[in-house]
């Protein structure tokens, strides 16, 4: 039964023609600091998006890949990072009786799930499943711009577009219905730095933390890429010079 | 000089001593050193070496990742992000690994299309060119199961879609692709062929490789005039004329490659396949990697699916016979002036196929595909074998010599292999 339904499957997906959601326009170009060649996180839109990944978004979305560790990263001191790790329960063990035990975090505890499988969340989200955000800049066309441009969203629907029951109209979604609510509302959370916590500023921000935590390597990345090519320019330069000097005699 | 020592020409006492009981030094001396090779290359003849280099890296890179790597379907993606995070310079590594793969094709695409507009397939060259293809083949079976093991989606419907293909074959169809699943459905007896296999085939690659390198140095280089060196007026010994033609070559490679991983790392790269894999939710679109879209296009063309398996295996199996199915005693396009157009054209056609390769089979894109893949085929199988009759190709030139140094040049002069640069190895 499984072969025939591969079957099906590779047949239709080689030779019919797809079944296609409706595809949503490309994001706009939301100039993100990060975004350009030699681009880098600002250390406080980090910590401002971590801020709203951790009140808002850690409600449902689960960031699996990372350990409160890396927060050291994105400019938090020791302690900070500490704290933010004791405030999680972690289950750990077994013990020496064969028991299950909570404790409070450690800097090598990955991220605590909000929920402890995916049937757990589905049931919590009306049968939706909050993908883990680990890599998701990475894993959708549009990388940040798409994320940014999903996140602040959420209109009303065009005349005549009907919402189905549980879900919700996102501009940028490809099929425009979402299972995710609207999550970002004008100062709903404090910033401590004291910027004012606009849905552009919160979405912006937990945006540059996303696309942070996707590519954690980036700044070292194009530090070490910039070096490179330089080294290389110059080689190619002497290459280049000993190729002419070699071939200087020679008729070619 | 004891009796059964080789005769060693090396003046080194150490050197001179390994040389007589295993004369790899004259080994080398001869195919890379003195090797009388064509004057007249341009930086097409660059990619061979290209190729070379791009193999080691990967071979190199991928040691290291499969040190590090899980092939379990429940810890291959996260054991690849493991990597990318925790590895020291692990990002590093599966970058230059996952660049390597697109570069290697890039580098290998351009390879060949330089065998086929300077006729490097013709006598005595057919089994050096068949070595070739069998590597071309090699590469793309080790590239597909080199994309599965991250086990993101498009790893998984990839492999999917492409192992059913040979659902196709009539009566054992089925059985076989039982078998090459180890199950019922991609899964992770999958997994684990594809990276045994993955970490197989480069070294097979690698053998075949050493043929093909063996071979060329049997029939020497063709060059871009196409005629066979007449004497050492003609030919300059590789080293140092290739050594250093080729390094220029290789540092621009190597900086092309640096701004791939450095800057853009995931450009060539599918968003997907940074989803783990999911065999319950099935991607919009299921499209492979560049390398192998004129291919999937030519698959996709005909709508019958036996039909399209035969049709993109044969894409790759008329390469087999190129030899002689250009009737051409003439080897260099440069000399066919209609030949030159009718694959120049072939060229274009290969890159519509590529870019349609990338759309939904549906509408205008399926006739696209459908008059691309004719265009592909008519060139090796109607054009070429009628334009060796047909076609008057442009004199050729009396000798690479005359050609490089002008009608007038006294001949006889310049560089002469064994003469001017003899022994290089000896002088460091």
């Amino acid at each position: 039964m499984r072969i025939v339904k591969a079957l099906a499957v590779a047949l239709s997906l080689s030779f019919a023609s797809p079944v296609l959601a409706a595809e949503a326009p490309p994001p706009p170009d939301a100039r993100f600091g990060f975004a350009g060649l030699f681009g880098t996180f600002d250390r406080g839109a980090l910590q401002r998006g971590f801020q709203v990944y951790k009140e808002v978004c850690s409600a449902c979305h689960s960031m699996r890949l990372l350990s409160y560790r890396n927060l050291l990263d994105i400019g938090l001191t020791d302690e900070q990072v500490r704290a933010i790790a004791a405030e999680y329960q972690i289950t750990d063990g077994p013990n020496e009786d064969g028991e299950m035990f909570e404790r409070p975090g450690r800097l090598s505890d990955r991220f605590r799930r909000p929920f402890p499988n995916e049937q757990a969340a589905r049931v919590a989200n009306n049968g939706a499943y909050p993908v883990d955000l680990s890599v998701i800049t990475k894993a959708r066309a549009g990388g940040a711009n798409y994320i940014h441009a999903l996140l602040t969203g959420y209109v009303d629907p065009p005349a005549g577009v009907e919402v189905m029951p549980g879900m919700n109209y996102n501009a940028w979604f490809a099929g425009n219905q979402i299972a995710m609510p609207n999550v970002l509302n004008p100062g709903q959370l404090e910033f401590a730095d004291g910027t004012e916590a606009t849905v552009e500023q919160m979405s912006r921000d937990v945006t540059t933390f996303l696309a942070w935590a996707a590519e954690p390597e980036m700044e070292r990345r194009r530090q070490m890429g910039v070096k490179v090519l330089i080294f290389l320019a110059i080689l190619g330069g002497l290459v280049y010079a000993t190729k002419r000097k070699v071939w200087a005699d020679v008729k070619h | 000089m004891a009796i059964g020592l080789h005769d060693s020409s090396f003046k080194n006492p150490v050197v001179r001593w390994v040389d007589q009981r295993l004369p790899v030094f004259t080994m080398i001396q001869k195919e890379y050193g003195t090797f009388p090779t064509p004057r007249n290359f341009n930086y097409f003849w660059n990619f061979g070496a290209l190729a070379m280099i791009n193999l080691m890296i990967m071979i190199a890179t991928g040691v290291f990742l499969a040190m590090h790597y899980t092939a379990h379907v429940d810890h291959a993606f996260e054991s690849v992000e493991r990597i990318m995070r925790d590895v020291h310079f692990g990002w590093l590594i599966r970058y230059a690994h996952m660049n390597g793969a697109h570069l290697f094709f890039a580098v290998v695409f351009i390879h060949i299309w330089r065998g086929m507009y300077y006729g490097s397939y013709k006598a005595p060259r057919e089994l050096l060119w068949i070595l070739g293809v069998i590597i071309f083949l090699l590469m793309m079976a080790t590239a597909f199961m080199g994309y599965v093991l991250p086990w993101g989606q498009m790893s998984f419907w990839g492999a999917t879609v492409i192992t059913n293909l040979f659902s196709a074959i009539p009566l054992i169809g089925p059985e076989i692709v039982t078998y090459l699943w180890g199950g019922f459905s991609v899964d992770n007896p999958t997994l684990n062929r594809f990276f045994s296999l993955h970490f197989l085939l480069p070294f097979v690659i690698t053998g075949v490789v050493f043929l093909h390198v063996a071979a060329l140095h049997i029939t020497g280089s063709n060059n871009p005039l196409g005629i066979e060196p007449k004497g050492p007026q003609d030919t300059l010994p590789f080293h140092p004329y290739y050594t250093a033609k080729d390094s220029v070559g290789i540092v621009v490679y190597l900086a092309v490659f640096a701004f791939l991983i450095f800057f853009m790392p995931n450009y060539l790269g599918h968003a997907d396949n940074y989803i783990p894999a999911n065999p319950l939710v099935t991607p919009a679109h299921i499209v492979p990697e560049w390398y192998f879209l004129p291919f999937y296009a030519i698959l996709r063309a005909v709508p019958d699916k036996l039909g399209g398996v035969i049709l993109m295996f044969g894409a790759i199996a008329v390469l087999f016979v190129l030899p002689w199915l250009d009737t051409s005693k003439v080897r260099s396009m440069r000399f066919r002036p209609i030949a030159r157009i009718a694959f120049l054209l072939w060229t274009v056609n290969f890159m519509v196929l590529t870019w349609v390769g990338a759309k939904p089979a549906e509408g205008h894109y399926v006739l696209i595909a459908q008059i691309g893949t004719m265009i592909y085929f008519a060139y090796f199988l109607v054009v070429l074998p009628a334009l060796g009759r047909l076609e008057r190709p442009l004199p050729l030139p009396e000798s690479i010599a005359r050609a490089v140094l002008g009608p007038k040049a006294q001949l006889g002069g310049g560089p002469v292999p064994g003469a001017a640069t003899a022994q290089p190895m000896e002088k460091a």
